[in-house]
């Protein structure tokens, strides 16, 4: 799950990482009260789960209340449109107003999960304020890393490397140590699955300070902690994609026209794949999970029929636990009860097939059926392309 | 032959009393699996559907000389059980559970470190050979005993490629589902050593998925050292960047992890990769008619 900046400052702050002073805003009136309260020259910020945002022209440094009230009225509302976001941008509901620095070096911090060392790792860089990947691809050199022992947690001597590795005075090598090992208490007491700082400032007066944070938390571990899933931004979520989470539905949507149910997330993204080599565009993935029932079937037709561009139908399921004629059945009440009107191609294999094939031809429904993936994908990419 | 669990195996269903625990251990035994047991805590001298129930996995592999076990248990209490299962000695556990929590899977990983245990999974659908045993829940029905060997993070996908397998009368030796994870126990790599060294493995099929580098990882091992025909797929040619298709380990960030780079280091070290999961069973049937 992602949160927003101010968020994820908030969690910092709680575990002693210093962050500027700063509150968020959802008005400009708002925005204007907190430049007053901070006083002197200020930094307005978009809050939207998507970085690049300085380069969308979502982040901008104010002399003082009245100009930070223009610039949030113009932001608060506004589709802001960055690297990240894609052409069609967010739409930006608030802003974090911040006091201004006077900022000396920006320096790069990042927490994550090494997979391969299955551990996790602390990386920092010198080269603060850049996407780290373009660093990584650049200059990989830059980049520090210390593994941490999950028993341990970062070590002292770790963290003293790193600082030193930055060129950091020696003054700064203690509250830069202090920071670094905050920021893996944050990782560590989240359950994040990505704690990022970039950058982190070493300001005019010698403090080490998060100027920007990304935290990204790992939603299976949501369950124990009831106050993060409060962070939650519906917002920042398609409609559907909010729609299929509450019955526990995988889905994603996607821009094209060939609607996809599928059980079992690799079999889901096979089937997309096969759906593109046969000429078509996957409009969703769509795993509605191994154990699925005629209810959960009937939900993601409802889900997926909601989606406009739709002009055509692939079911593929693999019964192994999900029998193929309990399947058949819920396929059929779907399509009664919801006037499907698009082509739907069912292609069904594993236990029971034979009874809900004939379930299906007997149903007086207008339903294609085939028996292996790749015919599946060819009748449904032709359906598709006939609707149009 | 087979790998990791045939007849000889003696299984407990750490989770056995709950519904999933139930239904997939009357399956394994239907299969033909020897299951001796299971663990519930609280729920110990308990008789379940015959089966003795205990409190915890070390009485119950005193009481039963169970080597094997298969956990359905909850999430939140799923590491635990794995760790349990180690410190009990046991030589293969299974983990079908999906949705544990990284952090906890970090404490697991470093635990079975240096120790005798193999972790299969979490979030997998176990393991299987044909004609002989199986711990999870991969349907022994479309399963025939047969020549290739299968590796791959997903479920369904697999039973897919077995039932191309069998239809193409290659059947199979062993299936493994190593699950779609980012943090899990046997990788590629280890299912390849495995079935480097059985002698009835002819060829083997791995299923990979987009996020992650194991498929790399494999790739380098193959195009070293591996002595039999490989046929490869990477699910997820098609997905956007950013975002976790389903399984928590599938997804493409900062432009790694793509189904593309994976494929291309496969082909590079001598696999056959198919585009279309619709080509697994023929490929290797190619495969080993070159061979």
């Amino acid at each position: 799950m992602k949160i927003h900046e101010y968020q994820a400052k908030a969690l910092f702050a709680r575990h002693g990482l210093a962050v500027p002073r700063g509150e968020v805003a959802f008005t400009a009136a708002e925005a204007r009260e907190v430049a007053e309260r901070l006083g002197g020259r200020v930094v307005v910020k978009a809050q939207i789960h998507a970085g690049g945002r300085g380069k969308g022209g979502g982040v901008k440094v104010v002399a003082g209340p009245a100009e930070a009230a223009r610039v949030a009225e113009a932001l608060i509302g506004s589709n802001l449109v960055t690297p990240q976001t894609g052409p069609e941008g967010r739409r930006v509901s608030r802003v974090l107003v911040e006091e201004g620095l006077d900022i000396e070096r920006e320096l790069y911090l990042g927490l994550l999960i090494d997979r391969a060392q299955e551990r996790p790792v602390v990386m920092a860089s010198s080269a603060g304020g850049m996407e780290i990947e373009q660093v990584a691809a650049d200059t990989p050199e830059l980049i520090l890393r210390e593994t941490i022992d999950p028993g341990l947690g970062l070590a002292g001597f770790q963290a003293r490397r790193l600082a030193f590795g930055l060129d950091l005075p020696a003054r700064l090598v203690p509250p830069a140590v202090r920071v670094m090992q905050a920021a893996y208490t944050v990782f560590r007491e989240t359950d994040a699955s990505l704690v990022e700082v970039n950058p982190l400032v070493v300001t005019a007066g010698g403090d080490v300070i998060a100027l920007d944070g990304k935290v990204s938390l790992d939603d299976n571990a949501l369950f124990r902690h009831p106050e993060l899933r409060e962070l939650r931004d519906l917002a920042e979520e398609d409609e559907l994609e909010i729609a299929a989470s509450k019955h526990a539905l995988n889905y994603i949507r996607l821009d094209g026209t060939i609607g996809c149910m599928v059980n079992g997330a690799g079999l889901a993204m096979a089937t997309m794949d096969i759906i593109k080599l046969s000429g078509g565009e996957p409009a969703n993935f769509l795993d509605v999970g191994g154990g699925a029932n005629a209810d959960q079937i009937r939900n993601a037709f409802r889900i997926l029929m909601s989606d406009a561009n739709v002009k055509a139908v692939l079911i593929n399921i693999f019964g192994g636990i999900l029998r193929c004629d309990v399947l058949a059945a819920g396929v059929i009440a779907a399509v009664q009860e919801l006037d499907v009107g698009v082509p739907v191609v069912i292609r069904m294999e594993g236990t029971n097939v034979e009874a809900g094939k004939r379930a299906l031809r007997e149903s007086g429904l207008n339903f294609t059926t085939a028996d292996a993936m790749d015919e599946a994908a060819e009748l449904v990419v032709a359906a598709a392309g006939r609707g149009v | 032959m087979s790998v990791l669990i045939d007849q000889n195996t003696r299984l407990l269903v750490q989770g056995l009393t709950g519904r999933e625990g139930t239904f997939h251990a009357k399956q394994a035994a239907a299969f033909g699996t020897t299951v001796v047991g299971g663990v519930t805590p609280g729920k110990g001298g308990l008789v379940h559907e015959g089966w003795p129930v205990f409190d915890t996995v070390a009485q119950a592999v005193g009481e039963t000389g169970a080597d094997a076990s298969v956990i359905f248990v909850p999430p939140s209490v799923a590491a635990d059980a794995i760790l349990e299962a180690a410190d009990a000695g046991l030589s293969l556990v299974v983990c079908i559970t999906e949705g544990i929590p990284t952090i906890d899977m970090l404490g697991v990983v470093r635990y079975l470190e240096g120790r005798p245990t193999r972790l299969i999974g979490p979030n997998c659908p176990g393991i299987i050979s044909a004609g002989k045993a199986k711990a999870g829940i991969i349907p022994g029905h479309i399963c025939q005993e047969g020549r290739v060997g299968i590796v791959s993070k997903s479920g369904t996908l697999t039973y897919e490629a077995i039932h191309q397998l069998t239809r193409l009368g290659l059947g199979q030796t062993t299936c493994i589902g190593i699950g779609g994870d980012p943090l899990i126990g046997t990788t590629f790599v280890d299912a390849l050593r495995l079935f480097a060294d059985d002698e009835a493995t002819e060829a083997v099929v791995l299923i990979g998925e987009i996020g992650g580098a194991a498929e790399e990882e494999a790739a380098a091992f193959i195009g070293k050292a591996f002595p039999k025909p490989v046929v490869g797929f990477i699910a997820g040619q098609t997905a956007p960047p950013g975002r976790r298709m389903g399984h928590a380990g599938a997804i493409v960030s900062g432009g790694q992890g793509t189904a593309a780079e994976k494929m291309a280091a496969l082909e590079a070290a001598g696999v056959t990769v198919v585009k279309s999961p619709a080509g697994i069973g023929a490929a290797v049937r190619s495969r080993l008619r070159a061979a």
